[in-house]
């Protein structure tokens, strides 16, 4: 029985893992079809010398970094303020936004920028993609704060207050030194969901701020391509480092 | 204004900004008349979602229904076991629940092109069953409804595992040692105590699997190939080529309101939060 359980178990592990483990192994084939014929860089060589995924790479890196500095502020003060006193209304909010269909969100958002920009001047772009990014990444940091929030002594700030320190200077100078393993971990996944988000970027997105999802997607959509491979299997593992490196700082 | 209050209005400024407004703006372009070059136009209507009713349309969204029903339950027939194995597995618990979240972070685009690259008529499966001479021509694994389960399977299972392994885990083991004291063999005891403890883990999952899988546009794109058209499919599609705003807005409203709809259904029965 426990055999059984276990092998059940393997196969699904098999079923998570083994495509993606296919794709990295093959983007070091030396062929183009499907056949294995060799270890070769070639395609990560194709992939590194392909212009328009370094500027996809780029803008990618951009929106990442700069939407996860403000959800990551925005996120940590709001699961704050919840640790303090529950809110039906923002945990609400926020649970919603996790599961609200991301082409809503993404048609939404593009409805209502299409109506912001009736103003001359305003056009979609780097700006607009991080701003739906924030949207999405507060919840995720919200969460994974609050958790650690949960485990935490509340009569250590009360302390500091005791001892004269004001409110904020008891959430900066107490609480956010002991909860910064995960807030960290928090910002990790906040640039994680950001840098691997299609759907609702390609609704925001204008000219200039074409996304790495977005070549990798237009890219999938031609068919297969072993350059693919190469550029998913560095995707794959560089945000694969992030998540672990995120668990770790959440488990310290 | 005390600190503590004042910690929650950024977020709260974020998400009546960018969520709610938009979404405001999505239902009152609903009611409005498609405009002659794109966007919208007075008069206030119905039509938007009287079309809804279309046969047309009724079927995707009945087939976005039933794609994302077999979906769960495949999820929970893969998942339950493996939430199991996991809960009962002792010190190795944390390594093994890992293993099932890494997937769940990492790209969920590349994911879905890795089937695109095992499944197409070039792809592994095609080119080793040619080559081993079991079949002649290669089968046509790609864009069609199972290719479309299949994708959502792989994406949404850790939805299902997550919560299935948090009951099982919390279950209070003595009971299962009471029923084996009583003379329980491990199957009944299974059937009489852990399967009924572990429902609102269950209910948890499916709805969690549930939610994301009708709403997928992702996966029937790139896997169902404009064949397997579904709910989210279409609301793209109004958006972009067919040009006809306030359609597509009240397609959004309307998987809107099912996902609603669960979730507040889900919420009554369960007392618990996660934030």
């Amino acid at each position: 029985m426990k055999r059984a359980l276990g092998l059940y178990a393997a196969c699904v592990y098999a079923f998570l893992h083994v495509p993606l483990a296919v794709l990295a192994v093959f983007s070091f084939n030396s062929s183009r079809f499907t056949r294995w014929e060799g270890f070769s860089l070639n395609w990560y060589r194709a992939a590194a010398a392909n212009p328009q995924l370094a500027e996809a790479a780029w803008n990618s890196l951009v929106i990442g970094f700069v939407s996860t500095v403000i959800s990551t502020s925005v996120g940590t003060l709001a699961a704050y303020g919840l640790w303090k006193r529950r809110s039906r209304f923002l945990a609400g909010s926020l649970y919603l936004t996790l599961l609200t269909p991301e082409i809503v969100t993404g048609v939404s958002l593009l409805v209502f920028f299409q109506w912001l920009f009736r103003v001359p001047g305003l056009q979609l772009g780097m700006h607009t993609v991080v701003a739906a990014h924030v949207t999405f990444s507060i919840a995720f940091v919200a969460v994974v704060v609050l958790a650690r929030l949960r485990t935490l002594d509340a009569t250590l700030e009360e302390a500091a207050m005791d001892l004269g320190a004001p409110p904020w200077q008891g959430f900066f100078r107490v609480t956010v030194p002991l909860i910064r393993p995960a807030i960290v971990a928090a910002a990790l996944l906040a640039f994680t969901v950001s840098f691997d988000d299609y759907v609702i970027t390609s609704m925001v997105a204008g000219v200039d701020s074409e996304t790495l999802p977005m070549v990798i997607y237009a890219i999938a959509r031609r068919g297969a391509n072993p350059e693919l491979n190469a550029v998913s299997t560095i995707v794959v593992t560089a945000l694969g480092a992030l998540v672990l490196l995120s668990e770790r700082l959440r488990q310290a | 204004m005390r600190f503590e209050r004042l910690c929650r209005w950024p977020a709260l400024a974020v998400l009546a900004v960018l969520f709610v407004a938009p979404m405001g703006i999505i239902a009152a372009y609903s009611l409005l008349t498609r405009g002659a070059y794109g966007g919208v136009e007075l008069p206030w209507t119905l039509d938007n979602y009287i079309r809804l009713c279309d046969p047309l349309y009724g079927a995707i969204l009945l087939r976005s229904l039933w794609i994302a029903a077999v979906s769960t339950a495949l999820c929970l027939i893969l998942g339950y076991p493996l939430a199991f194995f996991i809960s009962r597995s002792g010190r190795r618990k944390h390594f093994y629940l890992f293993l099932v979240i890494l997937p769940f972070w990492s790209s969920f685009l590349i994911r879905t092109y890795a089937w695109m690259f095992l499944l197409r008529d070039t792809g592994l499966f095609n080119t080793v069953l040619l080559a081993l001479g079991w079949i002649r021509e290669p089968l046509p694994l790609l864009y069609n409804d199972a290719a479309v389960i299949l994708g959502l399977v792989y994406g949404f299972l850790p939805f299902m595992v997550l919560p299935l392994f948090a009951t099982l885990e919390r279950m209070d083991r003595t009971l299962l040692e009471a029923a084996a004291d009583l003379g329980a063999r491990p199957l009944e005891s299974f059937r009489r105590i852990t399967l009924p403890l572990s429902f609102p883990g269950i209910r948890a999952g499916a709805i969690l699997v549930f939610i994301p899988c009708l709403g997928a546009y992702l996966t029937p794109d790139l896997l169902g190939g404009g064949k397997s058209v579904m709910v989210a499919n279409l609301v793209q599609t109004q958006f972009t080529a067919a040009r006809d705003w306030p359609f597509g807005a009240a397609v959004s409203l309307t998987l809107m309101a099912i996902v609603m709809l669960l979730l507040f259904g889900a919420a009554k029965k369960s007392s618990e939060d996660l934030l």
